[in-house]
């Protein structure tokens, strides 16, 4: 039988607060575990929360951001479940009035354009970590909790199940986490763990209506593991239908080492989490004035720059899909563009020359040195025929690991191009001495000889000669010979 | 030894004006606990190094000629589900032995502020769920008017050791009548504050959406005096008001002149022991000699209160006392996987009216009973609010008897559900988040104290510390004292 | 009425370990104090709002600066068990 894959995705996106949730309590990374905890975090009898203004902020911000419709009165709600990671066997979240609901992200795929709805947004709390001790969580000896994470502010991202391939969650997902990014609201980072994803994936016979058994795979941190997922998945329950089985509702944990998704526990016990209103947090009520004034401050989205850079800027789709997937590099394209008109030059060098940097040094691009200023001062010196696009990588280079000016780096290095035609002349003739079975090639007819020849004085002059006008030099010097 | 006799006002007056010295009062109060405690069995931890040590600094104020607040110097005890930072703190439960808390209840940080002597912490029901303090995992405590009696609960522990001069006066907590059936049983003054006015933070909650601190004391005046110190906004409670909290002693005319009381129908007849009800309606009568009108009214919700309270209660309690698990502090049962150890410490820490309590919740809170449990009965609490409101449309307060009978002999409150019906006086006003308090209104057939209940709306505590005082003021019936010789 | 098995759910959510006699013990005092509550379903609560909260408090925010943690000893104080500056608890599966 034919399957159709049907897949929803719930995204927890970390706040960039300086404290967490509840209480004042830093949201720093790092730090010696149990450091960065209060009576409030640490869940101590008689301790009570107080909502971080930021947090509400940003959730509406991220709404916003999704084209979700904001409530004017949501609440706080306790999920209550045992485990040794939540500090007070309850978790602070909200149930039945979200903060945002009723949102969409616009995402491109092979086969089109597709709208994925956003069900929900809702505000919550982290829990800590835990530390097993032993290789993995099931045959560690016993476990160590450290709460420094715990209430540290998140957001939970619910898309509806529109997604129908890998394809179309990765495209959901990038999109996701570059409006994410344009917002300022989390570095939504999936390595460090700001960014996590649950993917919820179910299949179903091609033509049927109803969804099949879905099952939650939780906790993935980056775009590859939700892709090997995906694939893993479809599988497994493929497998099952076909072999005449019933596929189980349950939450499967992934194990990227063995490349498998293991069960993590049955829907049933989990199911039951007697989710009432926190009766210590009052409810928020949010004015219509506040929602403009948010709405006011949003940056320009991804979709829209990205439209922007095609039709104004005539950027090729490719070129605008890959640097407005980047908030980062949105704002160094345009930050170069302050300086330097040619768009597409710009992308080329962002593409090929900065990323490919980037990626080789597994850095994050808010690393990155080089000032837009610089890299538009750059690239008009290869205009103006001062250094040639050979040399200009060169100055790249250095202006990636250093952050100088490029005409610093050309004045310590010596880089100028040489268009000095009695300086290139004397080179020119040593060339051509040097080479006689080229030059006679060349007067044999063999007009590869000459880009040899070309090639020797450039080697010759580090570089810094101007092709130009070695060109003309040696075919003066060629022909009268 | 008569010192310990006085009240917060008069002992005030007699240490300006050096006629004792808060060592003298404290020490004598620790030799008194000494001495009677042993058989009243109020206090769980005794702090005397601490109570001397405060003593000593307000001494040294008094001698350097320094102002000192109404509160200094006067030794009182807390109830024992206070956090007090480095001091045992056990909500009388086996699953809080030996924890001493890394901070400060907001409360006990005022008291601080205003130089008062802690004696100690004092016995409760566990975890504030009860009415007798027979629930408490340590011992019982007996009424210092009757040892065959129980003092009430949940603050039982708090109301003995006052009734019994063995504190000047003590905080409590009310989440259903902790504060007031106890006060009633020991003929002492307790008040539960609007929801709001006292700051929950540190106060180790049972249900977060009716629990309020307040204060028991041996009269009104006393009462009003430490409402000064305990009320005020406190940022780090989300459900705290803000509110420009008044001095309650103004309230304190003995003038009731023009007054209008409602008499509640439902908090009288069927069910209320008639010397308690003869009592109420005695007080009602004095009110009117006084120049206040009172007259009947209906609360017509008022008998649904109870079924509600006892599922919303339970339903936030069972969420509340989730944290106990083991794993940071309090009792661990050692276990060989994590949910074994859960388990197994929630069932040795947890005596038998919590667990069914947490029971009784955790099934509130199910998928599939939500709507008829849990969400019925917030429903429903809006009507008994509503019930007030209307009532306060016409009443400036209303009286009523603060329990059905005076305190219940000990060990015959086996059946949880007759001791739950035993609520219904005080239970209403809690879900209904008003300021309420019991004042002592003379005996019963037994000579036993019987307590009358003053309600007001929301921050209406003033009105009720006028009716109070003005009764005090004009009978006899209110300070009443136990025969100690009795039983004891 | 609660039956056994009821009870026995209920306590398996409360992480309460019960013996035979108080599974018994609370399905038939569960049950009593149910039945009591049975009255509350014949209130007309037609468009009446659940009140949650007592007083009309909202939007209690705080702001977003950095305040004082407790130092590692402290935050352990009172840990039953610990180890590496952390809660030590059991295995977990």
């Amino acid at each position: 039988m034919e399957y159709e894959v049907v897949i929803g995705c719930e995204v927890h996106v970390e706040l960039k607060t300086k404290t967490k949730i509840f209480c004042n309590c830093p949201t720093d990374f790092g730090g010696e575990p149990n450091t960065h905890v209060c009576p409030v975090c640490l869940g101590l009898p008689g301790t009570l929360p107080v909502l971080n203004k930021k947090v509400l902020e940003y959730a509406i911000k991220a709404g916003l951001a999704m084209n979700c419709e904001i409530a004017h009165f949501s609440k706080f709600d306790r999920k209550n479940y045992f485990y040794p990671d939540l500090t007070k066997a309850y978790q602070i979240s909200q149930f039945d009035l979200p903060i945002c609901k009723h949102g969409y992200i616009d995402i491109e795929t092979s086969e089109g354009a597709k709208r994925i709805g956003i069900t929900r947004i809702h505000m919550e709390e982290d829990a800590g970590k835990l530390v097993h001790q032993g290789a993995t969580i099931t045959t560690s000896a016993g476990s160590l909790a450290d709460y420094n994470r715990a209430g540290v502010p998140l957001i939970e991202i619910v898309s509806e199940p529109d997604m129908r391939s890998a394809e179309d969650v990765l495209a959901f997902l990038t999109n996701l986490k570059a409006i994410i990014e344009y917002t300022g609201v989390s570095d939504a980072r999936m390595e460090q763990g700001s960014l996590r994803c649950d993917v919820n994936l179910s299949l179903r016979p091609v033509g049927q209506k109803e969804f099949g058994t879905r099952a939650e795979i939780k906790n993935l941190n980056s775009f590859r593991a939700v892709e090997r997922v995906i694939k893993y998945e479809i599988e497994r329950q493929t497998d099952i239908l076909e072999d005449g089985g019933k596929v189980v509702q349950e939450t499967r944990t992934w194990d990227d080492g063995k490349g498998m998704t293991f069960s993590l526990r049955s829907k049933e016990d989990s199911d039951e989490y007697r989710y009432f209103p926190d009766p210590d947090l009052t409810p928020i009520v949010v004015t219509d004035a506040y929602i403009e004034e948010l709405r006011a401050a949003l940056p320009e989205m991804p979709q829209v720059k990205r439209q922007r850079m095609i039709e104004e800027d005539g950027l090729p789709e490719y070129d605008a899909g890959v640097i407005t997937a980047s908030k980062a590099l949105v704002d160094f394209y345009d930050g170069v563009r302050a300086y330097y008109a040619d768009a597409k030059k710009i992308s080329n060098w962002i593409m090929v020359e900065l990323l490919a940097k980037v990626n080789a040094d597994g850095i994050d691009l808010s690393e990155v040195k080089i000032q837009p200023e610089q890299m538009a001062a750059l690239l008009k010196l290869v205009d103006s025929g001062e250094i040639s696009g050979k040399i200009a990588k060169k100055v790249f280079s250095e202006m990636f690991a250093t952050g100088k000016d490029p005409d610093t780096i050309i004045k310590e290095q010596g880089l100028v191009q040489i268009s000095d035609e009695g300086a290139l002349k004397s080179m020119v003739a040593a060339v051509v001495e040097a080479n006689p079975k080229s030059v006679e090639d060349y007067k044999a007819g063999k007009k590869k000889a000459m880009g040899f020849l070309v090639g020797q004085i450039m080697k010759e002059s580090k570089g810094q000669a101007n092709p130009a006008v070695i060109n003309k030099l040696l075919t003066e010097k060629l022909d009268s010979m | 030894m008569t010192a310990s006799r006085l009240t917060i006002h008069e002992l005030h007056d007699l240490l300006i004006k050096k006629e004792i010295s808060a060592i003298e009062l404290t020490k004598e109060h620790l030799e008194r606990i000494q001495a009677l405690d042993g058989e009243i069995k109020s206090y769980i931890t005794v702090t005397d190094d601490l109570a001397l040590q405060q003593a000593k600094s307000v001494d040294e104020k008094l001698a350097a000629g320094e102002n000192i607040g109404l509160l200094a110097g006067i030794p009182m005890a807390l109830k024992d589900n206070l956090c007090t930072e480095g001091i045992e703190t056990t909500c009388a439960s086996n699953m809080l032995r030996g924890f001493k808390p890394q901070y400060s209840a907001t409360v006990v940080n005022k008291l601080q502020a205003e130089d008062f002597v802690m004696l100690g912490k004092v016995n409760m029901d566990e975890f504030a769920m009860g009415s007798t303090t027979e629930n408490s995992a340590f011992f019982a405590t007996k009424n210092p008017w009757n040892a065959d009696c129980v003092p009430g609960g949940s603050s039982g522990g708090s109301a003995a050791s006052v009734a019994a001069d063995l504190a000047v006066y003590a905080l409590g907590s009310d989440t259903g009548g902790s504060i007031r059936q106890p006060a009633s049983f020991c003929g002492i003054v307790g008040m539960k504050p609007t929801y709001g006015a006292v700051s929950r933070f540190g106060l180790i909650a049972f249900a977060s959406s009716l629990d309020q601190i307040g204060p028991l004391a041996k009269d009104v005046t006393d009462a009003a005096l430490i409402m000064n110190v305990i009320t005020g906004y406190d940022k780090k409670d989300s459900t705290s008001a803000d509110y420009a909290y008044p001095d309650y002693t103004t309230a304190l005319t003995g003038d009731v002149k023009g007054l209008r009381i409602g008499l509640p129908k439902e908090y009288l007849g069927e069910g209320i022991d008639p010397d308690v009800e003869a009592q109420v309606r005695a007080a009602a009568a004095k009110l009117e000699e006084l120049g206040a009108h009172v007259e009947e009214c209906s609360l017509p919700y008022t008998r649904h209160a109870m079924p509600a309270y006892y599922l919303i209660a339970p339903a936030e309690a069972s969420s509340n006392l989730g944290r106990y698990d083991g794993v940071r502090y309090g009792l661990r049962v050692q276990s060989k996987d994590v949910v074994g150890m859960f388990c197994q410490t929630r069932k040795q820490g947890f005596g038998p009216e919590v667990k069914r309590r947490i029971m009784l919740g955790t099934y509130a809170l199910s998928s599939g009973y939500y709507d008829a449990y849990y969400l019925k009965a917030l429903k429903v609490r809006n009507l008994i609010k509503q019930d007030y409101d209307r009532a306060f449309a016409q009443y400036d307060c209303l009286i009523a008897p603060t329990a059905p009978t005076t305190a219940l002999h000990k060990g015959q409150n086996q059946d949880p559900l007759a001791l739950y019906k035993g609520d219904i006086c005080t239970i209403p006003s809690n879900l209904a988040g008003i300021p309420a308090m019991s004042l002592p209104y003379g005996l019963d057939r037994n000579g036993m104290p019987v307590g009358v209940q003053l309600l007001g709306k929301a921050f209406a505590e003033p009105t009720l510390l006028q009716v109070a005082y003005a009764l005090e003021q004009n009978t006899s019936l209110t300070r009443l004292k136990p025969n100690q010789g009795k039983g004891l | 009425m609660i039956s056994k098995d009821v009870v026995e759910k209920v306590a398996k959510l409360s992480r309460l370990d019960l013996d035979e006699a108080e599974i018994t013990l609370y399905a038939d005092q569960l049950s009593q104090i149910l039945d009591t509550m049975a009255g509350l379903q014949q209130i007309d609560t037609e468009g009446v709002a659940p009140l949650a909260h007592v007083l009309p408090i909202e939007n209690v925010l705080r702001e977003d600066e950095v305040g004082e943690c407790f130092t590692q000893e402290k935050v352990l104080a009172n840990a039953p068990e610990q180890s590496e500056g952390m809660f030590q608890v059991p295995k977990i599966v």
